[in-house]
C-alpha cells in the first residue's frame, strides 16, 4: 500500500531491471524505507527511536553471533569461558560490553519508543495491530533478555532462573511441574543453562520476525505523527528517502554516541556485581535483582504480600504469590486492551490537555516503580511499590476511560501543512504564494 | 444450480462422490492429527528431567555431628535441605502459637517424625520464589520468629518453619525422609 502520490519504483541500470523482474527486492525496499514511502513532514525525535531500536537489535546479533562462538553453554564451565572471553579473546572484553549494554540501551530505546506510542495515542485506530505487533515484540524481548542474563551462569544468573520460573510454579495444581519441566530439573542445572542458551538465540529472529510484521502492518495506514491528524494530500508528506533517512542517520550518531559512553566508560555501571561470583546453589544473594529494565515489573511483583480471602472467614481465594504473579503479567498484558480502553477520538496527547497531566504522572509512577524494584524488600519501599502498582493499574483501567468522557480537547489543525506553517505564522493561504514563487 | 442437483443425485445413486469423499478427508486430517499429537509428545517431554538428574535423588545425612541449636545445610535433589537440631527454648517456642492464626497451619508435631522432636529436617528453598533462606549458616539472620528469614522478598519463618510474614504462602516443605539409625537419616 501506499498514497496515490508515491514515488514509483523505475529502475534505470539493466541489470537492476533484470533483478526488478525476476525478484522485485529492491522495489519493496524502495517501497519502504526509500523514496517510495511517502511520510508526514511533521515527525519530531521521538519518531527516530523504531529505526534505534532496529539499530540496537542488529548490535545485539553481531556481537551475540560472535560470542556464541566463543561461549560454552555447560553448567561446569559457563562462568570461565565467558571470563576467558573477557581475558583472552581479541576484543572479547569489547564483544561482551557491547552485547551486555546493548540489552540496556535497546530496552532504553523500546520504552522511549513506547511511551511515544502512548503520548501521541499511536495505538488508536487505524494502527491497533502494529500496537498489538508491538506489544508481542515486547514481551519476546523481556524473554529473550532474562535467558541472555542466566548464560554467564553467575550468582544472579542463578538466582534469577530460579525466581522466574518460581513464578510458575505459582501456578495452582499444575504450577511445580511446569516449573520442573522449564528447567528440566527440580533446581536450575545445566539442562536448563542449555536450553536457555538455545532460545536466547532462537528469539532474536522470530523478533526480527515479528518487526517485519510490526513495519508491515505500520505501511498500510502509514506512519502517526505529533498532531494525530491524519495525512490528506501530498503537502502533508515528504518521501522517506532522502528526509528521513538523514534524521535517522543523525539519531543512529547521537545513540551511538551515548552507546560508546556506556561500553568505554561504565561498562558494569548497569549491571550488579554479584553476577561477577559464579552460581552457588546452596546461598542466595542478600539482595537479589534482576536488571533495572524489568524493576518496575519486579517492583509490581513484590507488592503483593497478603493473601485474597473472603472476609471473616480467613478463607483464602488467592495467595499473595498468585496474586503478584498475575498482576505483573496484567500490567504487561494489559497493553494490548489499551486500544479499546482510551476510546479518546483525539490521538495526540498535544491537544489533550486532561491527558497530558495524567500522562507525566504515568511517567513517574513508572519512575517511581523502577526505583522500588532495585531496592531490598523492606519498608518504606514494599508500601511505595504498593501505591505506585495501585495507581498503574488505576491510570489504565479507570482514569483513561475517565478522561475521555470528561475531557474538552484543544482545537485540532486542519491539517499536517497547518499545524507545520502556523509555526512561522502562517495560514495555508499566504503559503500558496510562498511556494509558488519558490518554483 | 441445475448441475448440482444432478450432481447429487448421482452421487445418491452411485452411494458415493461427495460423501465418500467427506469421508477421505476427515479420516486423512483426524490420522495426520493424532500422528501429529503423537510427534509433539516427545518433542514436549524431552524437556522433564532426564534420568541422570533423577538418579540423584535420594541423599544421606549424618545427625550425630550437629549441636542443640545448631542447623546444616545438606544437598536433596541440588537443591538445599536444612538439618536443624532444635532447643527446648525453640519447641516450646514453635508449640506456644496458636495454630489456628497461621497461614498455613501446621503444628510442631505435624512436622517431624514421632519422638524426633528436635530434628526438624526441611528443604531449604522458600516457598515464595525458591530463594535459599538465611538462618541454616552461623550468626545468619533468623528473622523475626526465630527461624528462617528470605532475604528475596522478606518471608519470615518460626522454629518449626513456618511461614509467619512476607509473601510466600506455605511453610517450609519437609521432604519425605526416614531414621536409618539413631542419628542418620535417608531423604528421598
Amino acid at each position: 500500500m501506499s498514497f496515490p502520490w508515491a514515488e514509483h519504483y523505475t529502475p534505470k541500470n539493466p541489470l537492476m531491471k533484470w533483478v526488478d523482474e525476476k525478484l522485485p527486492l529492491p522495489r519493496l525496499v524502495y517501497n519502504a524505507v526509500g523514496a517510495g514511502y511517502p511520510v508526514p513532514r511533521n515527525l519530531n525525535f521521538f519518531w527516530n527511536f523504531g529505526v534505534l531500536a532496529g539499530l540496537a537489535l542488529t548490535i545485539q546479533l553481531v556481537t551475540g553471533i560472535i560470542l556464541a562462538m566463543h561461549y560454552a553453554a555447560n553448567a561446569g564451565i559457563a562462568f570461565d569461558s565467558v571470563e576467558h572471553i573477557m581475558r583472552d579473546v581479541n576484543a572479547g572484553w569489547l564483544l561482551r560490553y557491547a552485547h551486555a549494554n546493548g540489552a540496556s540501551i535497546f530496552f532504553i530505546v523500546v520504552y522511549i519508543h513506547i511511551f511515544r506510542g502512548l503520548y501521541f495515542g499511536s495505538y488508536k485506530a487505524p494502527r491497533e495491530m502494529v500496537w498489538l505487533l508491538g506489544v508481542v515484540i515486547f514481551l519476546l524481548m523481556m524473554a529473550t533478555a532474562f535467558m541472555g542474563y542466566v548464560l554467564p551462569w553467575g550468582q544472579m544468573s542463578f538466582w534469577g532462573a530460579q525466581v522466574i520460573t518460581g513464578l510458575f510454579a505459582a501456578i495452582p495444581v499444575v504450577g511445580e511441574p511446569i516449573q520442573t519441566w522449564l528447567l528440566g530439573g527440580f533446581a536450575p542445572g545445566n539442562a536448563a543453562l542449555n536450553r536457555f542458551f538455545s532460545l536466547h538465540y532462537l528469539l532474536p529472529f522470530v523478533i526480527a520476525g515479528v518487526i517485519i510484521l510490526h513495519i508491515w502492518a505500520l505501511h498500510i495506514p502509514g506512519s502517526s505523527n505529533p498532531t494525530g491528524v491524519e495525512v490528506k494530500g501530498p503537502q502533508d508528506t515528504v518521501p522517506f528517502h532522502p528526509y528521513y533517512t538523514a534524521k535517522d542517520g543523525f539519531g543512529a550518531g547521537v545513540f551511538m554516541i551515548v552507546f560508546a559512553l556506556l561500553v568505554f566508560f561504565g561498562p558494569n555501571m548497569l549491571g550488579h556485581p554479584d553476577n561477577y561470583i559464579a552460581a552457588n546453589p546452596m546461598s542466595t544473594p542478600a539482595h537479589i535483582v534482576p536488571e533495572w529494565y524489568f524493576w518496575p515489573f519486579y517492583a509490581i511483583l513484590r507488592a503483593f504480600t497478603m493473601d485474597l480471602t473472603i472476609p471473616f472467614t480467613g478463607i483464602v481465594l488467592v495467595p499473595a504469590k498468585l496474586l503478584g504473579v498475575l498482576a505483573m503479567f496484567a500490567s504487561i498484558l494489559l497493553l494490548f486492551f489499551l486500544p479499546w480502553i482510551d476510546t479518546s477520538p483525539v490521538r495526540s496527547g498535544k491537544y489533550r490537555p486532561l491527558f497530558r497531566k495524567f500522562f507525566i504522572l504515568l511517567i513517574v509512577d513508572v519512575l517511581i516503580l523502577g526505583y522500588c524494584g532495585g531496592a531490598p524488600a523492606e519498608e518504606p519501599y514494599v508500601m511505595i511499590s504498593q501505591l505506585a502498582a495501585a495507581y498503574y493499574f488505576a491510570h489504565f483501567l479507570i482514569i483513561l476511560p475517565l478522561i475521555a468522557s470528561f475531557e474538552r480537547p484543544d482545537p485540532l489543525p486542519g491539517s499536517i501543512t497547518e499545524a507545520v506553517l502556523a509555526k512561522s505564522g502562517l495560514t495555508v493561504d499566504e503559503a500558496k504564494p510562498v511556494a509558488a514563487a519558490a518554483e | 444450480m441445475a448441475t448440482e442437483v444432478q450432481g447429487i443425485e448421482a452421487a445418491e445413486a452411485e452411494g458415493e462422490g461427495v460423501r465418500r469423499r467427506d469421508f477421505i478427508n476427515i479420516a486423512a486430517v483426524s490420522f495426520a492429527g493424532v500422528g501429529g499429537l503423537a510427534v509433539l509428545f516427545p518433542l514436549i517431554n524431552q524437556m522433564n528431567p532426564s534420568a541422570d538428574v533423577l538418579a540423584q535423588a535420594t541423599t544421606e545425612v549424618d545427625l550425630s555431628a550437629i549441636q542443640a541449636g545448631q542447623a546444616i545445610k545438606a544437598v536433596y535433589r541440588s537443591q538445599p535441605l536444612f538439618v536443624r537440631h532444635l532447643t527446648d527454648k525453640e519447641i516450646a517456642e514453635a508449640d506456644a502459637v496458636d495454630v489456628s492464626t497461621l497461614r498455613d497451619p501446621q503444628t510442631l508435631e505435624q512436622r517431624v517424625v514421632d519422638g524426633k522432636k528436635h530434628w526438624l529436617i526441611t528443604m531449604g528453598v522458600c516457598t515464595h520464589l525458591g530463594c535459599v533462606p538465611l538462618g541454616a549458616g552461623e550468626g545468619e539472620n533468623r528473622g523475626e520468629y526465630g527461624g528462617y528469614f528470605c532475604p528475596c522478598h522478606g518471608s519470615a519463618y518460626d522454629t518449626a518453619a513456618r511461614i509467619r510474614k512476607g509473601p510466600a504462602p506455605k511453610n517450609l516443605v519437609v521432604p519425605p525422609y526416614k531414621y536409618t539409625s539413631d542419628t542418620a537419616i535417608l531423604v528421598g
